[in-house]
């Protein structure tokens, strides 16, 4: 096991901060080592995004499994993990993923203290704004239902909506006008980069190597069909266990070791104005129209809808569907058409055919997958610390029975309406 | 915007189509399959990153559902599949 909980992790405080303005910030130890790849590790994780850092450092902490690589085709945090809306949220459906996403937004609200790495966690707390009579039974129900479990989702009126978000304009010539609102105060924001970022320093400072622009090619076997190992770009690493957090590829990296999923990827997409003056201050959601907006620390608008509709791996710009998110925007927020739109991109979103995430063993010894993560920011401390305990013990975690493979098999669907903006 | 070449009606634009998914191979007899094979047929999709063929549905015209060969990194539609379908 690992030598890692020897090395001393150089902390960010105001005392460092000060002290390295004084050499001009040349002597900042780097955040993670580039050690060279070895020939063998207990655990290889596929996939330096949110959730494959998140599941290294959760096995070397809760677990003691430091002996650890995270491999990684691109750059570090540089898949979906840069290509999301940061929303970090719990209003689910089905009583395991309300306990699941619950857990997650705790864990979040720790992450700066507890990796001492400022994520810029801005816990504003979510609006719905409800259009339609069935949207609004549907929300209702979802309401009553995160009622036994904690997280708080009220229905508000309509002159409540109007009091919170004064950008809104007069709501007489939108085509639904809104009927209710509801309230999620769970609802956050953080720094996409940062929550990669933190993760990988801290996993690292517990011994975990993280070894960028290495494509894993194939996997070997063993005589058994258990899976010992990858093949990659940089040669041969044997390894007792490798875990896919591949999102949006993982049809396409498991396919190397015969294995076909429940999955399709989808384009979902998003964009940014140019910056403003703040002017909302809460994370809007209007699910009848397929749009969500929030207004970024930058002061930028974060605009995003609904998927692309057909599979797609292209991580662009699905043009029917950009007009018509903007135009639910220029819809409710008339005075946003004033604004120029900045940038643009696509995440390749991958979903379950239950839409309910999988953390699961694979009918390969050996072989451990995350994925379905159907708008998976939010959930990559709760989703990293269960694939650890999954991997560490050989056991899904208690939060995360329900969230097996093994769910297809019997038919156990978990159909889930809370994932990303539904029509 | 795609564009989306139906046997009958020759090339439309894609809002005149619904895209069905992968096309899977045709339904095997429920009764000759154990659970997991059932399960399988149900659920798993190769879900390429490339060529695929998948279905469409020209709901606002014609009414046909087709194959369609199509790359989904690229998106380049070929022809290709349409007339094995038909």
């Amino acid at each position: 096991m690992g030598f890692g909980t020897l090395r001393l992790m150089q902390r960010y405080s105001f005392f460092t901060l000060a002290r390295n303005a004084l050499t001009r910030h040349q002597d900042w130890a780097r955040a993670w080592r580039s050690p060279p790849l070895r020939p063998s590790y207990d655990v290889v994780i596929v996939g330096a995004g949110g959730h494959g850092l998140s599941t290294a450092y959760h096995l070397a902490k809760e677990h003691g499994v430091s002996n650890v690589a995270v491999i990684e085709k691109g750059w570090l945090g540089g898949g979906n993990t840069a290509r999301n809306t940061h929303t970090i949220r719990s209003n689910y459906l089905r009583d395991v993923s309300i306990r699941f996403h619950d857990a997650s937004v705790k864990l979040y609200e720790q992450m700066s203290a507890e990796l001492n790495y400022n994520i810029l966690f801005s816990q504003r707390s979510m609006i719905d704004l409800v259009q339609s009579w069935g949207k609004l039974r549907d929300l209702r129900r979802r309401s009553l239902a995160m009622a036994l479990h904690g997280p708080t989702y009220q229905l508000i009126s309509v002159d409540e909506l109007r009091r919170r978000i004064p950008a809104m304009g007069d709501l007489q010539n939108v085509r639904l006008p809104p009927l209710a609102g509801v309230l999620h105060p769970e609802g956050a924001m953080a720094r996409h980069d940062a929550v990669a970022w933190s993760y990988a320093r801290a996993a690292d400072a517990r011994g975990v190597e993280i070894h960028q622009h290495t494509e894993v090619t194939g996997f070997l076997s063993d005589a058994r069909g258990a899976v010992v190992g990858v093949e990659t770009s940089r040669g041969v690493v044997r390894a007792g266990k490798v875990a896919l957090a591949t999102a949006g590829n993982t049809s396409h990296v498991i396919a190397r070791a015969g294995l076909t999923l429940p999955l399709v990827t989808r384009n979902l997409q998003a964009f940014v104005s140019e910056p403003v003056k703040p002017i909302i201050d809460v994370i809007v959601n209007c699910p009848d129209v397929g749009l969500y907006v929030m207004q970024s620390d930058k002061g930028e608008l974060v605009i995003g809808g609904g998927t692309d509709p057909y599979p797609s791996y292209r991580q662009g710009c699905h043009f029917a569907t950009f007009e018509d998110v903007v135009a639910s925007l220029i819809e409710v927020f008339p005075r946003f058409g004033a604004l120029k739109m900045l940038r643009q991109w696509g995440g390749a979103i991958e979903f379950a055919y239950d839409a309910s995430p999988i953390i699961s063993a694979t009918p390969r010894d050996g072989l451990f997958v995350s994925t379905g993560w159907y708008g998976g920011f939010k959930s990559i401390p709760i989703g990293g610390l269960t694939f650890a305990h999954l991997i560490a013990t050989g056991r899904p975690h208690a939060l995360a029975e329900a969230f097996t493979l093994g769910r297809f098999g019997g038919l156990r669907y978990l159909l889930e309406a809370g994932t990303v903006a539904q029509r | 915007m795609l564009l989306i070449p139906c046997p009958d009606c020759g090339v439309r634009p894609e809002n005149e189509f619904q895209c069905l998914g992968e096309a899977v191979t045709s339904r095997p007899e429920p009764a000759t399959l154990d659970d997991a094979q059932w399960a399988g047929y149900i659920h798993e999709r190769a879900n390429r990153r490339g060529q695929h063929v998948e279905r469409w549905w020209h709901f606002a015209c014609c009414g046909m559902i087709f194959a369609l060969s199509r790359d989904t990194l690229t998106h380049a539609v070929s022809a290709n599949a349409q007339d094995a379908w038909r």
